[in-house]
């Protein structure tokens, strides 16, 4: 009998505890991120703050903490880079979808290249480039090198999203009388409408968390979030550097919990196709 | 228009962004590692970062590998759960709970580990709260396993949601059939549904691989110190001495070491192409 129980309560012991060490794994470090944000005093040995606050939140919001402006400069360099790949790869992913190519496993394989290499020493070379182009510390610098990073899985995407739109209703479209921008603009675009804002949000999610390119394009006038965050950090401003992190995670973690509702599997099936 | 111009016209704009942002930048990286002040072809870029660097050379190599090798294993523990598991409510709750990592930023996840793994940090407390540990012998895991946990912390929710994606794309006739001969769970993961989805695992770590090869801020963040990973070397080259030519030199070393991995992960992606079209 008690045999029989243990041998039903074991697995169920197993799983739990697996279960609750992930969850320690995963949730752990950012319950320590956590503390440290709303932390006023936490000093050798306190195992959590000895006083809690918001003293250091009013220090990163106020004008001399910096955060709200380079908040404002990573939001805007973010949406600027959406714009710039989304402009380039709308049409380079209807064209790798729907027309035909001369040399597309060659053109495909292009785009494969950026996420294939390391990225230092196109950031370092790209800097130099720049250094000379007087490029270097200006937003635009910064947003063509997150441009040149994102359109990889821009185009990806909206080739796949392109894909994705059954042709039958294109060439009913065309059948009933509307010329091929009519075409495009009211029943194509609409149809790949939801892997576009994907690969948009994936854009924008991307330059925001930037840091590599940033850090050799961007110095020493553009001090994006995740810059910011790092000088915080190095300076050994635990909390500072907290509640940066904490900005940069909401919207990372927000894209996580609804990335399905955007990338359905049709489309997903496409990629690289 | 003929369509194949039409074509060629619309991916061009996307095409000159790629060439002049990535290609020209490597080839200029190549010219700068193998050229000296003359402009004459030199090797002493090399032989000075070999000199310099052998150590966080081969410090970068074990780091990188040991990562991914980590990496596939919890990738195929969890994907694997997902796929055979027979507790409805277990598999819930790991599908919510693994990939809270997937697109938390390296930098983030550098200061986060910083905390976490800090001598004073929440591991240790919780270790010795939970009288696993020796107050003592409470030791900073912020060195190499420091890099090491935070990457396979970071990259194996990636790694897992393609290879969970793929499993379950394969039919489920075969592992039915498996299982009603008597085969066990982790025989049937590993012989018959590891097997076919052997293209995705690879290509998720070659993609881990690469992109863990190229991660400045989380080296930076919690092991800047010798011996380092080569990013941070190259850092320094350029932001101390202003040495470019070390630095490309550095940067196409761990090149070589990274087309490794891309050599296989693009023969699959052409196959793949090849296939599709």
């Amino acid at each position: 009998m008690i045999a029989a129980l243990a041998q039903r309560a074991l697995p169920v012991l197993g799983r739990g505890l697996a279960i609750a060490l992930l969850a320690f794994i995963i949730f752990g470090p950012l319950a320590n991120l956590l503390l440290w944000a709303f932390a006023e005093r936490w000093y050798f040995p306190g195992k959590i703050p000895q006083q809690f606050g918001f003293a250091f939140w009013g220090r990163v919001f106020e004008p001399r903490g910096g955060a709200v402006q380079s908040l404002v400069t990573s939001i805007w360099i973010a949406l600027l880079t959406v714009t710039f790949c989304l402009a380039a790869a709308i049409p380079a992913g209807y064209a790798l979808a729907r027309l035909k190519l001369p040399y597309r496993a060659a053109i495909l394989m292009l785009f494969l290249l950026p996420q294939a290499v390391p990225n230092l020493p196109i950031y370092v070379n790209i800097a130099r480039m720049f250094y000379e182009l007087r490029l270097n510390g200006t937003v635009f610098g910064v947003v063509l090198v997150h441009a040149a990073h994102g359109l990889v899985l821009a185009v990806w995407i909206a080739s796949a999203a392109f894909a994705a739109v059954d042709a039958q209703l294109e060439e009913a479209a065309r059948n009933l009388g509307a010329g091929p921008w009519r075409c495009f603009a009211t029943v194509t675009l609409p149809l790949a409408a939801p892997g576009l804002i994907a690969s948009a949000i994936f854009v924008f999610l991307e330059s925001l968390d930037e840091f590599t390119g940033t850090y050799f394009v961007g110095v020493p006038d553009v001090t994006t979030l995740p810059l910011l965050m790092f000088n915080a950090s190095m300076g050994g401003n635990y909390q500072i550097a907290s509640i940066t992190a904490l900005l940069l995670l909401l919207p990372s973690v927000a894209f996580m919990l609804v990335v399905e509702r955007f990338l359905k599997s049709n489309v997903l099936a496409m990629v690289g196709r | 228009m003929n369509p194949r111009t039409a074509g060629l016209l619309l991916v061009s704009p996307a095409l000159a962004v790629i060439a002049v942002f990535f290609i020209v930048p490597l080839g200029l990286s190549v010219h700068s590692a193998f050229t000296d002040k003359a402009g004459a072809f030199t090797l002493a870029h090399f032989e000075k970062s070999f000199e310099l660097y052998s150590n966080d050379m081969m410090f970068t190599v074990l780091i990188v590998l040991l990562s991914s090798a980590l990496i596939a294993a919890v990738a195929i523990a969890i994907a694997g759960y997902l796929t055979l598991g027979e507790h409805a409510r277990t598999k819930t709750m790991l599908r919510w709970l693994y990939r809270w990592p997937l697109f938390i930023p390296f930098v983030v996840t550098g200061q986060v580990m910083r905390t976490f793994l800090a001598k004073n940090g929440m591991l240790n407390h919780v270790l010795v709260g939970g009288g696993l540990i020796d107050p003592l012998a409470a030791q900073s895991l912020l060195d190499w396993r420091g890099i090491v946990i935070a990457f396979v912390w970071k990259q194996a929710p990636f790694v897992t949601l393609l290879l969970a994606g793929a499993m379950a794309s394969i039919e489920n006739q075969h592992i039915e059939a498996a299982r009603n001969l008597g085969a066990r769970r982790t025989r049937v993961l590993f012989e018959i549904v590891l097997p076919q989805v052997r293209g995705t695992l690879l290509v998720g770590l070659v993609l881990s691989f690469v992109t863990m090869l190229s991660v400045l801020s989380v080296p930076l963040m919690i092991n800047p110190n010798s011996p380092t990973m080569m990013t941070v070397d190259v850092a320094y080259r350029i932001s101390t001495h202003g040495d470019y030519a070390v630095a490309n030199a550095l940067c196409l070393v761990s090149l070589l070491f990274a087309s490794l991995g891309a050599w296989v992960y693009l023969r699959y992606a052409v196959k793949k192409a090849e296939v599709g079209t």
